[in-house]
């Protein structure tokens, strides 16, 4: 009994993550590298098949948002998978995609100015295996809408993203995690001008069965750089010195 | 073997004037129109010709030679249109009937006579239901085109050319029946030959040299030996399947059951002949003669019954089924070669060309249209706004490479909108700018890229674009337009946000 107990533990543990709506992970499904972001989550992987919601502020907090959804979409599209990309009037621009190692080609963007449109569309998308991910730029949504888009993301394991503007009246939703992405001033080597690699600050405010927390990740061509930043919000001179 | 009905109308306009003015039954009547200030006369009926009154004589002449004639005005283009009102009727006949000018009506009968027990039958039934409508018609069925309609206008009413005996029928028949012009007549009627027996076995050379090729056409499409083609007034559908209803169809789940009985017959033969579906019309045909139609497109061929049923089910509601339907129709549009795929092979294969993909935005498309659903391809422009370009399908490849060597904003601004900047001159980068009431300090920079407007498609000036980054680590693309040191005013552009 003694001997079994830990193999036990550990399966009951795993259940109840499945019941939270975390997938068993698939060897051979393509795994997001988010270094240290990544254990705030459990198993320390990035969880697939679940919806991750995104508070975005202002324009600058959209494009921050949506610059660090594509690398982690690059990662999870390879093998030629499609996202969805649903939203009121399409801003992304899609050249800009390559920059996170994304291909534009295989994104299908939905121009749907309708909430209950929109709603209806991610929800179809995410009970369709056939894609990778979709991502929905919606306004609002209740508690039961954001319910049924996780149930159908877990059963399907399409990745789901909410981003979600305008925060002043912001209810709980049913999503694995929280983020928030913040733009950073960028860092140059060897104090070179111009603007540099994308910074930003990533905060996960909410995670089921994780750990929140607040980290400094750049985007360096081809992958993500990670830090623990000392204080959440460094001041300008000490960016100088680092550079 | 084919077989063709020729059907003519002696006195079409006639009837049609009778039809609507019952009092002139038993008068003399004739139709005139102006023709440079005096009326011609253009119709008589049977009463007014035999007192000698002839189209193209003037209403003057007319009336002195009958007081009593009754005229009306003819109404340009109301032969036509009548005789395509009778073909459209002609079709429960035979799907293929067309108009014949002047007071005819042509139909392919292949394969339709025997519904009729027989083309006699056949014949004496459209007869019968002609002059119950109040029209005269003669009508003869043979091989060829030429000769049918020759019997129908040389033969004795109803006549029947039984198969391969063209020849025989139309020997003692006149030139006219051959369907020539005026001028080879007149010469055929100068030189004596007042039938077709008189010249049909003359050696063709002779005929061609004499009365050019038209006359030895005519006498091949006639006996069968050249190919002759009717043009449909409706086209038929090549893909069409029909339910008919004992009783009206008025509930929705009658619809669905007719639809999904429909689709299962259509995808059935699509499937055995290697087809797919593009585009598809339901029709459902009232019984107070209005016909409800709802339209579905798809992405791929397709013929997956289930899919297409889901994509018609979200336009069922629009159907108004009023006092019920009768007749559902199915027809297939637009078609396409289809590959039977393995479909298990394809399964879990991620990607445009997965099936569960494809459907799922044939359903968008369907419920909410498919402008909505857009995906985008690299052009060769150098102008931000016209280097992507919408794919015209899922399967287009990208034609070019995504520019990438030049940083992009993630975000583009459908419209640049304008901002207030200090910059140093010539073209140093800004280093503040006010954006929507806010003031941004510019800390870090690139540029200026300057992209010129492409001459050939529009005028205006360049634009200098900045990389910026401002103190707090939002990041810009402004552009600036125009050179600095013209007279006009520096404007100073947002176009788009980076990560």
């Amino acid at each position: 009994m003694n001997q079994a107990n830990p193999d036990l533990i550990r399966k009951l543990k795993r259940e109840i993550l499945s019941l939270q709506g975390y997938r068993t992970p698939v060897a051979e499904e393509p795994a997001v590298d988010l270094p240290l972001i990544s254990q705030a989550f459990p198993n320390g992987i990035f969880p697939t098949g679940a919806i991750h919601e995104f508070i975005c502020e202002g324009r600058n907090g959209m494009a921050a948002s949506a610059g660090f959804i594509s690398a982690v979409l690059a990662a999870l599209m390879k093998d030629r998978g499609v996202a969805a990309w649903i939203n009121p009037v399409r801003q992304l621009f899609p050249p800009a995609l390559r920059r996170f190692g994304a291909i534009p080609e295989h994104f299908i963007f939905l121009d749907l100015p309708e909430e209950k449109d929109a709603l209806w569309a991610m929800e179809e998308v995410l009970h369709c295996g056939g894609f990778a991910a979709v991502i929905g730029e919606i306004r609002q949504l209740d508690l039961t809408a954001s319910r049924r888009l996780q149930l159908a993301a877990e059963k399907s394991g399409v990745t789901g993203f909410l981003l979600r503007q305008h925060t002043v009246a912001l209810n709980t939703i049913a999503s694995i995690a929280r983020w928030r992405i913040n733009s950073l001033p960028s860092v140059q080597e060897d104090d070179l001008p111009g603007v540099g690699f994308p910074r930003w600050q990533v905060e996960l405010l909410r995670v089921r069965n994780g750990q929140p927390g607040a980290w400094t990740v750049q985007w360096l061509q081809d992958h993500f750089k990670t830090e623990v930043p000392e204080t959440i919000a460094l001041p300008e001179s000490m960016h100088r010195k680092t550079g | 073997m084919r077989r063709f009905a020729a059907i003519w109308f002696p006195h079409l306009v006639a009837d049609r004037v009778l039809l609507r003015r019952p009092e002139w039954r038993g008068k003399a009547f004739a139709l005139t129109t102006l023709v440079r200030g005096k009326k011609i006369v253009t119709v008589v009926d049977t009463i007014a010709a035999a007192s000698g009154i002839m189209p193209g004589m003037t209403a003057a002449d007319a009336k002195a030679l009958v007081q009593q004639l009754e005229l009306a005005d003819d109404i340009p283009g109301s032969e036509q249109r009548l005789l395509e009102a009778l073909a459209r009727w002609c079709i429960r006949f035979t799907p293929i009937v067309s108009v014949d000018l002047p007071g005819g009506l042509l139909l392919d009968i292949s394969g339709c006579a025997h519904l009729w027990n027989g083309e006699e039958n056949y014949l004496r039934t459209i007869c019968r239901q002609l002059n119950s409508k109040g029209y005269t018609a003669r009508m003869a069925i043979a091989d060829t085109i030429g000769a049918a309609w020759a019997m129908a206008r040389f033969g004795d009413g109803i006549s029947i050319v039984p198969p391969g005996s063209q020849l025989s029928a139309l020997l003692p028949l006149p030139p006219g029946a051959l369907r020539l012009e005026t001028v080879l007549l007149e010469r055929l009627h100068k030189l004596g030959l007042y039938s077709l027996r008189d010249f049909i076995s003359m050696p063709r050379p002779a005929l061609r040299r004499r009365f050019g090729e038209s006359l030895l056409n005519r006498i091949d499409q006639a006996l069968g030996t050249a190919q002759e083609w009717i043009e449909p007034v409706l086209p038929v559908p090549l893909y069409e399947e029909r339910l008919p209803c004992l009783e009206p169809i008025v509930t929705a789940t009658g619809i669905e059951i007719a639809l999904q009985r429909l689709l299962d017959a259509l995808c059935t033969r699509l499937q055995q002949e290697g087809k797919g579906l593009r585009c598809a019309v339901f029709n459902s045909y009232r019984v107070d003669g209005k016909i409800e139609r709802i339209q579905i497109g798809t992405n791929h061929a397709s013929t997956n019954r289930e899919h297409l049923f889901r994509l018609f089910q979200l336009k069922i509601a629009t159907i108004e089924p009023a006092l019920g339907i009768e007749l559902f129709t199915l027809q297939a549009d637009k078609l396409e070669p289809a590959v039977p795929e393995q479909e298990s092979f394809w399964i879990g294969k991620h990607g445009l060309q997965d099936k569960a993909v494809i459907e799922l935005l044939d359903r968008i498309a369907g419920k909410l249209g498919a402008d909505r659903i857009r995906r985008f391809l690299p052009a060769e422009h150098y102008w931000p706004e016209r280097s992507i370009k919408a794919a015209v399908s899922l399967q287009e490849r990208p034609a070019t490479h995504w520019q990438e060597y030049r940083p992009r904003p993630i975000r583009l601004l459908t419209r640049p909108e304008p901002i207030e900047v200090t910059a140093p001159i010539p073209d140093y980068p800004p280093m503040l700018f006010r954006y929507q009431g806010k003031l941004h300090t510019i800390k870090k920079a690139d540029g200026p890229e300057r992209i010129e407007r492409e001459w050939w498609l529009e005028n205006g000036r360049h634009r200098d674009y900045y990389y910026v980054e401002d103190e707090t680590g939002a990041r810009f693309w402004l552009y600036r337009l125009g050179h600095y040191g013209t007279d006009q005013p520096q404007q100073w552009f947002l176009h788009g946000f980076f990560a």
